[in-house]
């Protein structure tokens, strides 16, 4: 692998067994990521953004592919090894709500990871270690003892924060982290993780089907659909120049509140089509507006089309 | 619109609406003072945050306030000129579907999953028009048709469609006696963007086919600017700002809007920095003294703790409830007090 890549995933693929057929989650994707950078996988219910982001880190075991972390082949570590390896991976969960246990307090949640791993010999070093997470994900420590039914879903997903933040990972997979929150909460929530990044040197996957919110954030961003990466590149370029039919549809599709700009939508016929066994050929051929009848027959590889841009369509000498 | 006199111009009009729910913890205050009014074929948008008392006014505006422990304590609601709250629960029973109907956020649990579509929707025709089931059914097809599902599919069940499609079935079934007046509670939020794009794009058609007055209740701006003629700003179960499209998005005037649009990540500029609305929604059960928004606003003076500021008129079409702009006339409209 490349000396300085971070994170980088090769041909990772994930399948569930299912009673109708084989269920291909993610089927086959690459990327890689430098120390410090944010990578944007972005894509609608389904495309297996959300399975991808938990065989990254191992939750769900992978089907194939390898995934190597700062260097460590980390599908070749075994179980303890894994759990250590742990402390340097961490994830933040989508919904505030459901993500912590209700009968915990929140300080039994944030130190629940040192607890686990015996990071500190005493309690009152566990509890100090407590309040300087608080601190930093602003958090009052007023609240330390009081239950997540009793906050918000701001200060929930601040706490979600601070319990991935607790073992000093160097990488966080960021699930939909503000999906279930209030514009004038999700940007409180944005703007923390974005001063954290540059505090700690936080390398983040950021998962969303909110195009505004990754374009906000990430560096680089992957645009899937079922189980593929139907292309990646800098965020400037999958703005200004996307060349995926997808992906241009997906951002024609993004409704903007300015009254003035209004762009022509590209109409998607239809839905997305199951991921249980799918039928050689481009995954998106049935809804693109501009497919022909090869784009059914034969699948598109992903090639790269200019520096660090890449797209996985037939037709893409045509778009270009 | 049936034998009643029309007794103004608009389709529905809310007048000082206090809606309230008794709980363990005290008088939760949802709406407090409201007012609303839509023309026949124009489409309001009613914007705001969780908890800012949207879906409970379009609740009370079907008169569906869970009673006990919702009640509407005082205000007027008018439906094509008639005063709902007046209305016996036989004759609002009458009104619901034929003249307002109101579809939900979530379509997966909307639709009851023992019935097929077509009955479904079958069912508010046989209820409010005088037709055999037979016909209820053929005027069931035509409107599967006619919101793009193929009329074989009225024999299906809901588990059968998709989330995107379900919503379509529900809009149907709000459309289906021709009502002057649909409310729609964040009826895409559940659905993915595409999808969401496609049901906006047939919501407009129809509510220019139908000339059907819409208020569409939503926390997305970028819905608003797609689809609406007017927006009201909610804020703690009143409205703080309203005006034409073009008065809020080229003109916000309230601290809360403002507020709003400057939380958004710009799709066109990225560097732009977020800048939150410090502090929370306040609880309804415990709202603070004089400008519900003071002690989020960076704005706020010594009057604003004290006194609910009154409306003010930027302009014909434009109203903000905010002190800023109540002003001695010396004091600059934008510029606040100091």
């Amino acid at each position: 692998m490349s000396e300085n890549n971070f994170l980088e995933v090769r041909d990772l693929k994930k399948y569930f067994q299912t009673s109708r057929g084989m269920l291909h989650a993610v089927d086959g994707i690459s990327f890689s990521l430098k120390k410090g950078e944010t990578l944007g996988i972005v894509g609608e219910s389904g495309c297996g953004k959300s399975t991808a982001g938990r065989a990254i880190l191992r939750l769900i075991e992978p089907t194939e592919g390898q995934i190597y972390f700062d260097g460590i082949d980390i599908r070749a570590l075994n179980k303890e090894e894994m759990r250590k390896m742990r402390h340097n991976m961490q994830i933040i969960f989508q919904d505030p709500f459901s993500s912590l246990d209700p009968r915990k307090s929140v300080s039994q949640i944030i130190e629940e990871p040192l607890k686990i791993n015996r990071i500190y010999a005493t309690n009152r070093e566990r509890l100090d270690r407590v309040k300087e997470l608080m601190d930093l994900v602003g958090l009052a420590q007023r609240l330390v003892n009081t239950y997540p039914h009793e906050l918000d879903g701001g200060r929930r997903q601040r706490i979600g924060i601070a319990r991935s933040l607790a073992l000093n990972p160097q990488f966080i997979v960021c699930d939909e982290p503000v999906s279930a929150l209030d514009v004038s909460i999700q940007a409180q929530i944005l703007n923390l993780m974005k001063e954290l990044q540059a505090k700690l040197g936080l390398t983040y996957i950021f998962i969303t089907h909110d195009l505004s919110v990754v374009n906000h954030f990430s560096d680089t961003i992957a645009v899937m659909y079922l189980g593929k990466i139907v292309e990646k590149g800098s965020t400037e370029d999958i703005f200004s120049h996307p060349l995926h039919p997808y992906t241009q549809a997906l951002l024609s599709a993004i409704p903007i509140p300015d009254i003035h700009s209004r762009q022509e939508r590209i109409a998607i016929k239809g839905e997305i089509t199951s991921p249980i066994d799918p039928k050689p050929g481009c995954r998106f051929a049935s809804r693109c507006p501009k497919a022909n009848d090869y784009c059914g027959r034969a699948e598109p590889a992903l090639v790269e089309t200019g520096p660090g841009h890449s797209a996985a369509c037939h037709l893409i000498e045509s778009i270009q | 619109m049936g034998g009643i006199a029309m007794h103004n111009e608009f389709a529905v009009e809310v007048k000082n609406l206090y809606v309230e729910f008794k709980t363990d913890y005290g008088v939760v205050k949802a709406v407090n003072g409201l007012d609303i009014s839509i023309a026949p074929g124009k489409t309001l948008g009613l914007v705001g945050e969780t908890g800012a008392g949207k879906t409970t006014t379009g609740l009370a505006m079907m008169n569906l306030i869970p009673s006990p422990p919702g009640r509407i304590v005082q205000g007027e609601i008018r439906i094509c000129g008639q005063d709902i709250l007046k209305l016996s629960e036989r004759e609002m029973d009458k009104l619901r579907g034929q003249q307002i109907s109101m579809i939900f956020q979530d379509p997966m649990t909307s639709l009851n999953p023992v019935m097929t579509v077509g009955t479904q929707i079958a069912e508010v025709i046989a209820y409010h028009e005088k037709v055999n089931k037979t016909e209820a059914m053929k005027k069931a097809k035509e409107i599967l048709e006619l919101v793009g599902i193929p009329a074989e599919r009225a024999k299906e069940y809901p588990h059968q469609f998709s989330g995107g499609m379900k919503q379509r079935v529900i809009i149907a079934m709000a459309l289906v006696c021709n009502p002057s007046i649909l409310i729609a509670d964040e009826p895409t939020t559940a659905l993915d963007v595409t999808i969401q794009a496609q049901v906006l794009a047939m919501m407009k058609e129809l509510k220019e086919k139908l000339h059907t007055a819409l208020l569409m209740i939503t926390h997305d701006l970028g819905i608003v600017a797609d689809i609406c003629d007017f927006v009201s700003v909610i804020y703690a179960g009143r409205i703080v700002e309203h005006g034409t499209l073009e008065d809020i998005f080229d003109n916000p005037a309230h601290p809360y809007t403002k507020g709003l649009f400057n939380s958004l990540p710009s799709i066109t500029n990225r560097k732009t920095n977020l800048k939150p609305i410090r502090g929370l929604m306040p609880d309804p059960s415990n709202l603070p003294s004089g400008c519900p928004f003071h002690d989020r606003c960076d704005d706020a003076c010594d009057i604003c703790t004290s006194a609910m500021p009154q409306k003010a008129e930027l302009s014909e079409s434009h109203y903000v409830e905010c002190h800023l702009f109540h002003s001695d006339k010396d004091k600059s409209v934008f510029g606040g007090t100091k």
